[in-house]
């Protein structure tokens, strides 16, 4: 997994509540068999002007140029700036895929759906929420060129004109994300007890060891 | 000092270690692989540069979307098709056995594992599906996991989980004679309810119990998870051990000896402390039908729908006003009185060779009713397949009227072209009721093979204990 301390980048605005999975990633896309790969499908529904299907092209599809990550002044943004209980609905994994696919690194909203949050986490994408007052505050003022810094070692986050907004993050997720690990990154380096474990129970039971 | 649970020995046994917090790193002994909730984790493990950690301790079957009929011209469904293909893609780039849709040992990922001997009592056995609960049954302490930590197994061998608290089922007595494991274990969803052990690992016990054999204690595990729980387990005694020997993965020569000995502890000791006990009279128990949209919706074959306005506990009313609007059924309606469109005799919960033989034995020299549109028989594996062949059950079935199919889930939830059509009712021998599981508005009834194969043949509901089989 991708680690996560120090971003500064463009913020995109996403200016609508409750924004479910369902619009991250519609669900004909849950038929792949990869993880990778739904970034061009992200908010497929409000991106294009058409139906999107899994596998297709989307180079030379219709785009709805009024959809706000479409607009060339957003393009490269890696912050979304977004409403209250995003991410709610299913519990697909695929939403936090197709975000991260897209290029996202952080959301910040006012609050989250909570399954949604814990597998941002899985997949190298920071929530933060932020009170309503100060995500109003982001939005109000949000111009072209509009880029945030967001230190995740500080739990900080500076704005243009060098305000500094403090942000909550459960300890055991942030060391995750600082060091880029995910569970499977965690529990390896725990690679010498697993080792160990299978040395001893060798021994209590050798024909788990043994390929018949 | 108070003993242990089974369910505590188990999990003692696994622990690699134990943070602050109380969460652990367990050992996982086996794990399953199949079509459906794999291809994500391989391609994580590909795009971390990850490998397995033992390859060798993976087994993989394609199994929920495969064809029952005609093998030979491969799955025509695309999407179907390629989920089926990545899995024999993954297998072979991580160096992983699968049984491919050619092979005979294919068959439903939970009934090829212990006919193997891959399931083995003393393990841990995960799978990304969560009737995992199914090998319990032997001792092993087995349950479903979702594609993040099916990845997590792949790259480890290990899982991050949180110890479960321990629940113990006794069943007092013997059932009479025709009773099944299936009407053992819906009779104690009826009783506890879907959400009875959640929170808890169930081991079963008693004398009703030890009766069954090794198939007939997979079927009340396999239901585990119908009750809220992510595992069931079953002490370990000589039908188990007797089961065990000489399978292909079982272990051999002085293995064998030292694996039998460690295994007989795998029970919970006298003085063992449970969290939480229940009592089941197991003499009280009939032939047992579901009949409305979830598991814990049952009565006895010879009891009525109930009414909802009896239930005082409004959420529960409610949902049961909503089953029988989907079911079309009515409170007071006799339950012998519901006639079937189709019927399905198949799945991890009642696909195995002594399932077939009681099905076998109703319909035997006699012929499904003129109502019924469909009557699917559907092996749980190959293996399986071939020993019913040898038995002559193929044609006991055929001759009946019945289908007798390819090896696969089938019907249960009707991922490939096997399913029932809006508002078709059939009684089906798997694990779910759940609103449109057997196909979008399909009416399931969740019984045991003899009553499912005795609905066929009467073309409704009948108590299957009640008819003379001789
Ligand atoms: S038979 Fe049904 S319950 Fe069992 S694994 Fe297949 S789909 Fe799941």
């Amino acid at each position: 997994m991708q680690a996560f301390t120090l971003l500064t980048s463009l913020v995109a605005p996403l200016d609508r509540a409750n924004v479910d999975t369902d619009a991250i990633i519609p669900k004909q896309f849950l038929k792949s068999i990869k993880r990778a790969g739904f970034g061009p499908y992200l908010f497929d529904e409000w991106r294009y002007l058409d139906r999107g299907e899994p596998d297709m092209d989307c180079t030379h599809r219709l785009l709805n140029k009024d959809f706000v990550l479409n607009k060339p002044q957003y393009k490269g943004s890696e912050i979304l700036l977004t409403r209250e209980n995003f991410g709610c609905g299913s519990s697909r994994e695929h939403a936090p895929w197709a975000l991260a696919d897209f290029g996202f690194r952080a959301i910040i909203a006012p609050s989250f759906a909570d399954i949604f949050y814990n597998n941002c986490f899985k997949n190298g994408l920071l929530p933060i929420p932020l009170a309503t007052e100060v995500v109003d505050s982001l939005f109000n003022e949000l111009t072209e060129g509009y880029t945030l810094t967001v230190d995740l070692n500080t739990q900080k986050i500076i704005t243009p004109n060098n305000r500094e907004i403090s942000f909550d993050v459960d300890e055991n997720r942030k060391y995750r994300l600082l060091n880029g690990l995910d569970d499977i990154g965690l529990s390896l380096q725990h690679t010498d007890k697993i080792r160990g474990y299978e040395a001893e129970r060798a021994k209590r039971a050798p024909w788990l060891f043994v390929d018949y | 000092m108070s003993g242990k649970t089974l369910y505590d020995k188990l999990w003692e046994d696994h622990v690699v270690y134990t943070e602050d917090d109380g969460s652990s790193l367990i050992y996982i002994d086996r794990h399953l692989v199949h079509e459906v909730t794999s291809p994500q984790a391989f391609e994580g493990l590909r795009l971390a540069g990850r490998k397995p950690w033992r390859p060798s301790r993976n087994l993989a079957v394609a199994d929920h979307n495969v064809p029952t009929t005609d093998r030979d011209k491969g799955i025509a469904d695309p999407v179907a098709r390629l989920q089926v293909d990545t899995l024999d893609k993954n297998c072979i780039e991580f160096g992983i056995t699968e049984f491919t849709m050619a092979d005979a040992r294919q068959g439903i990922v939970h009934v090829i594992g212990p006919e193997q001997g891959a399931t083995l009592p003393g393990m841990t056995v995960v799978c990304g599906d969560s009737h995992t609960s199914t090998h319990g049954a032997s001792g092993a302490l087995a349950f479903g996991i979702g594609t993040s930590e099916v990845e997590h197994v792949l790259a480890t061998q290990c899982l991050i989980q949180k110890k479960a608290k321990n629940l113990l089922i006794h069943l007092n007595g013997q059932t009479r004679s025709g009773v099944t494991a299936k009407d053992i274990v819906l009779a104690i969803i009826g009783k506890i309810g879907t959400a009875g052990g959640n929170g808890y690992t169930i081991e079963f016990v008693g004398e009703a119990i030890r009766a069954l054999s090794m198939e007939g204690r997979m079927t009340v595990c396999n239901m585990a998870i119908e009750a809220g729980a992510r595992a069931g387990l079953i002490a370990v005694d000589e039908v188990t051990i007797d089961y065990y020997r000489n399978r292909p993965y079982s272990p051999k020569g002085s293995d064998w000896f030292m694996a039998e000995r460690l295994w007989q502890r795998l029970h919970s000791d006298d003085n063992a402390v449970f969290d939480k006990v229940i009592g089941i009279d197991a003499t009280a128990i009939k032939p047992q039908v579901t009949w409305g949209t979830s598991p814990e919706l049952v009565v006895a074959v010879d009891e009525t729908i109930p009414d909802p306005e009896a239930e005082s506990d409004l959420t529960k009313r409610q949902g049961m006003v909503r089953a029988l609007e989907y079911m079309g059924l009515k409170a007071g309606q006799a339950i012998t009185d519901i006639a079937v469109d189709k019927v399905f005799i198949g799945s991890c919960t009642n696909s195995r060779i002594e399932d077939l033989r009681a099905a076998a034995q109703v319909a035997k020299g006699k012929k499904i009713a003129g109502n019924i549109k469909l009557a699917l028989v559907v092996p749980g594996s190959g293996l399986v397949k071939e020993q019913a062949e040898s038995e002559g059950l193929d044609k006991v079935f055929r001759e009946a009227g019945f289908e007798w199919r390819e090896p696969g889930c089938s019907m249960c939830l009707a991922m490939n072209a096997d399913r029932l059509e809006e508002g078709e009712r059939c009684a089906s021998t798997s694990n779910r009721n759940f609103e449109g599981r057997q196909g979008y508005g399909g009416r399931t009834h969740l019984v045991s093979p003899a009553m499912a194969a005795a609905a066929a043949i009467a073309g409704h509901f009948v108590d299957v204990t009640a008819i003379n089989l001789t």
